[in-house]
């Protein structure tokens, strides 16, 4: 077996029995990304020098008995939005195409301190916003499961390279389903946190109201060491919580006996593929076999979803796209003879369509006369949905849904329907309307062979439930035995 | 019609820095100065993934702002967004309040000449500061300096109760005073720390609506306040006058020419898309954190008036010239330790201090000597040691190096002649080189002692008892 076929969680008891060294580790991931990354392209730059010295001074650190944690040299690898001192964070747009860093994000921080090895800065769709990676300003990342098709988005460098074993794991970040969604189209583990439940100081804002930084691993324990590693309150970030720290790995107990799972009916109905919706169905018997009670139930509201986070998301990133005027970093058009072309000329140039669009339609929701309508009532029908699902959470530890209402899409199949792409996310969106954690599980394979996951949902700050019901599926079932089979794809 | 049959109305955005020692919303220094965009981060620089936390100190100062001004304070406050795209301001948007600023309902008191009058306030909110722009002079460009970026800021917003310049300035003072009594700005005008933003409109009297009003922005020294309201009156009259209407507008004061110009950027309203600012958490004040700091408000100026008044028995127009600045009202106590002679101390600080600063164009802040001189030389004329002519050029020299006002004379030789056989001889002197004098005061010209004593003083350059050589001269000519 080669060494990036393990899990972390293996690669951990590996290092500290000696059996390996991080060294070892880190080359073997260099010399696969080299192999493979040219079909699936899920990086946009890799950090190969610095991950080899890195990798180097843990192993002589572990020999002469400094390392404390067990996570030192152990690889990873980050979404392009989040910031690394020193290396470019290009969120996968013209406009930062040249942009370095010049400090870390709090997450980053709190792997430095594990001493983690990053090899890479992941694709993703520009700015975080779509659905399938085809927005990257640079290249579209492949589903090794099949190279025709999408891997989702907008974290789909992330989910890719899990998938594709160029990553041990990685780092996305979710604001409508940009975990989720590539984690159900790359069969992998992938985790919404709660929203405050990790900073998001130095991720690259996409709609601040919504955005979190979570997981993706190929198995749902290595997910709870992750987040173990990057949970928690920073004082740099208003909006995480003052929370106590929790050991999730806790609850990595192969046991739902008692636990109560609600199947809301408007997620298995019209718009969701039918193979989707039978293998979610499938899941929820399986759970009733281990001893869950599985019920019926639903959540009326979450149709107003979709419209509320495309109100609320775009408005947030019309203002936070502002700062991106040419002025300090970033992309400056050459074509300029006032202060008002370089304004014009450079956004114009350094956005993509798909940003165009989010920032025209949020700054229309927020100008004066139009406000109430959407913004205001969108902020209104959030309140509702939250309400709705604390009604549920009051009778159900989880709730059960498809991550996505499809497997993935060929390349090319949807990128000139943004409406078709926007309704990619039903599933995942109300989630982050709410605040709540939710997590991809990969469960089976459709009759084209590609990846299909259902969603686990909890209360906020309740990804115990989440961890412990994942990891009992996991137990039971058998989808990791399947490889991904990098066919197709002529690109 | 005429003048003045038209009245003025004026209300004010006055933005007062707040002395905190850090920005708003990053741990960078708030000092003014510095070499451009060395009191930055990559927060205040607006890098990519940056996020704000709120500077706890500013609700502190801004709350402390409104209870000094009679404001109601709101519980549950908010942050807001205000877009709009401007070099000095790195974010495109500017992080302030919107619908629930910090404190409201408020006023202060100003003296006019019809009396008291309440200047009623409705707002005071915080926001951040915005960097400057250095346009360079040899057209090369503009360079963006952000030291000033994210420094915070309290704006409060008057009702357009002010009828008069003169009204305008006495409110503004007071808001200097009271701010710089309770320490939450330095208020430095020339620094940009407190400087408004001047609505004027005009209307007929006795009218009830308003006029349409033109907005002066940036206004940031008391005189020119008073010359573009002065002006901008008198222009919006004789539009009115010819027939024309006021365009609602903004304008830029121009102090060379001492004219108002349209701003040439504003040709489309902004719509600066407010919402909540989603970075920050709601502002959630209790009862007891406002009653805390209500409890810790120093003596305001109102308070130390009367006390002034009744306890030290200074005059109505001393009391009010003193409380006027934290400055002097403390230079005052100070002294008045030291000497405990209230009177002398309140008639320097009004007539020559007030006298010196204004010759030098300079503010009470920038006094550079305290109570201990000022008492000290107060002490030296009551003792007789020097005289009042030599307390001038003592205060005079205390301007320029601080000393001890005893080391002064003395280094100077300014001690008072009081001995006899010294000031007989000078009187003797002066007697036998101006007998014309004598002969004019004998004739019963009375002024001719006046001259006489002159005379002497310039002889001792300013030393002589002036007491003792009008008495000695008196008796010499009534011999």
């Amino acid at each position: 077996m080669e060494l990036y076929e393990y899990t972390v969680h293996e690669l951990v008891e590996k290092l500290e029995k000696g059996e390996v060294t991080s060294e070892e580790i880190t080359r073997s991931y260099f010399d696969r990304i080299k192999e493979i990354d040219p079909k699936v392209k899920a990086y946009v730059s890799t950090l190969e020098e610095s991950a080899i010295e890195k990798a180097k001074k843990v192993d002589e650190d572990r020999k002469s008995g400094k390392v404390v944690s067990k996570f030192a040299g152990i690889p990873i690898g980050i979404k392009d939005n989040m910031c690394i001192t020193g290396t470019k964070t290009t969120c996968s747009s013209k406009m930062l195409e040249n942009f370095v860093a010049p400090y870390n994000a709090t997450v980053i921080e709190k792997l430095n301190e594990q001493d983690l090895v990053y090899l890479g800065k992941l694709n993703m769709d520009e700015f975080a916003m779509g659905g399938s990676t085809e927005h990257s300003a640079f290249f579209n990342t492949y589903n090794p499961w099949d190279l025709d098709r999408v891997p989702g988005g907008s974290s789909g460098g992330s989910a890719a390279a899990v998938a594709a074993e160029i990553a041990p794991w990685t780092l996305g970040s979710d604001t409508g389903g940009s975990i989720r969604q590539p984690a159900s189209l790359c069969g992998v583990v992938g985790l919404k946190p709660t929203y405050g439940l990790v900073s998001r100081f130095g991720l690259v804002a996409f709609a601040s109201s919504l955005d979190q930084i979570g997981p993706l691993t190929k198995d749902v324990t290595d997910s709870a060491m992750l987040l173990n590693l990057i949970a928690g309150y920073d004082e740099k970030d208003s909006t995480s919580m003052n929370i106590d720290k929790k050991d999730y790995t806790l609850s990595l107990v192969n046991d739902v006996k008692g636990m109560r799972i609600g199947l809301p009916k408007e997620y298995l109905g019209e718009g969701i593929n039918e193979e989707v919706k039978q293998a979610i169905l499938d899941v929820a018997k399986k759970y009733e076999e281990m001893g869950a009670i599985v019920e019926d139930c639903s959540l009326d509201v979450g149709k107003y979803a979709t419209a509320v986070y495309y109100v609320i998301a775009c408005a947030e990133a019309s203002s936070n796209l502002g700062r991106f005027d040419g002025i300090r970093y970033g992309y400056r058009s050459e074509k300029f003879e006032n202060l008002k072309d370089i304004y014009k000329n450079s956004r114009s140039e350094g956005f993509g369509p798909e940003v165009k669009r989010r920032i025209i339609l949020g700054t229309y929701v927020l100008s004066s006369g139009y406000y109430d309508a959407y913004y205001k009532k969108a902020q209104k029908v959030r309140t509702v949905i939250r309400e709705a699902y604390n009604e549920l959470f009051g009778k159900y530890d989880l709730l059960l849904t498809p991550t996505s209402p499809t497997t993935a899409f060929k390349i090319g199949e949807k990128s000139n329907n943004p409406l078709e792409m926007y309704l990619a996310d039903i599933c995942t969106v109300p989630v982050n309307i709410g605040g709540l954690p939710g997590m991809n599980i990969p469960c089976s394979l459709d009759s084209k062979g590609m990846p299909i996951g259902f969603q686990l949902i909890a209360k906020p700050f309740n990804e115990d439930a989440i961890f412990r019901a994942a990891y009992t599926f996991e137990q039971n079932t058998n989808f990791r035995e399947n490889k991904p089979s990098f066919k197709g794809g002529n690109n | 019609m005429a003048r003045e049959d038209y009245e003025i109305v004026i209300g004010l955005e006055v933005h007062c820095e707040l002395s905190t020692k850090t920005k708003i919303f990053c741990s960078c220094s708030t000092e003014f100065g510095g070499e451009p965009n060395t009191h930055c981060c990559p927060i205040c620089m607006a890098m990519p993934g940056t996020l704000p936390v709120l500077n706890e100190k500013v609700v502190e100062y801004a709350v402390k702002a409104g209870l000094a001004t009679n404001c109601s304070i709101e519980k549950n406050s908010k942050n807001d967004r205000k877009n709009y795209f401007y070099p000095d301001l790195p974010k495109a948007y500017q992080i302030s309040q919107f619908d629930k600023p910090l404190c409201y309902e408020g006023y202060v008191n100003i003296e006019t000449e019809e009396g008291e009058k309440q200047i009623r306030i409705e707002r005071i909110h915080i926001e951040e500061d915005a960097g400057k722009l250095n346009h360079d002079e040899y057209g090369r460009g503009s360079f963006v300096d952000l030291n000033r970026a994210g420094v915070p800021l309290i704006e409060v917003v008057s009702r357009p109760d002010m009828r008069s310049a003169q009204e305008v300035e006495a409110y503004m003072r007071k808001l200097k005073s009271i701010f710089e009594y309770i320490e939450v700005s330095d208020c430095k005008m020339q620094e940009g720390s407190l400087r408004a933003d001047v609505n004027v409109s005009v209307r007929k009297k006795g009218a009830k609506e308003f006029g349409t009003r033109t907005e002066m922005k940036n206004m940031n020294s008391f005189r020119s306040i008073v010359r573009a309201i002065e002006y901008e009156a008198e222009r919006q009259i004789e539009e009115i006058e010819a027939g024309n209407v006021i365009t609602q507008e903004t304008l830029r004061w121009d102090d060379v020419s001492g004219r108002t110009f349209p701003m040439r950027d504003k040709e489309d309203a902004q719509d600066y898309r407010y919402f909540p600012e989603p970075d920050l958490v709601s502002i959630k004040l209790s009862d007891e954190y406002i009653e805390n700091i209500r409890k810790e408000l120093p003596e305001l100026p109102e308070s130390r008036r009367k006390r002034y008044i009744e306890e030290y028995e200074l005059t109505e127009k001393a009391a009010n010239f003193v409380t006027s600045s934290k400055y002097y009202s403390n230079l005052f106590e100070e002294a008045i330790e030291v000497c405990k002679n209230p009177k002398t101390v309140g008639n320097l600080i009004m007539s020559d201090i007030a006298r010196i600063l204004n010759e030098r164009e300079e503010e009470p802040e920038d006094l550079k000597f305290g109570g201990n001189e000022l008492g000290e030389l107060v002490t030296l004329i009551d003792k007789g040691t020097i005289s009042s002519a030599i307390a001038k050029k003592v205060l005079e020299e205390l301007f320029n190096d601080v000393k001890m006002p005893s080391k002064i004379i003395e280094e100077k030789g300014w001690v008072q002649i009081s001995d006899e056989g010294a000031i007989k001889e000078v009187v003797m002197k002066v007697l036998e080189n101006n007998p014309q004098s004598i002969a004019d005061y004998k004739a019963g010209k009375d002024k001719a002692l006046g001259f006489l004593v002159g005379q002497a003083m310039k002889e001792t350059r300013g030393k002589a008892n002036p007491q003792m050589l009008n008495k000695m001269f008196l008796e010499e000519l009534n011999k």
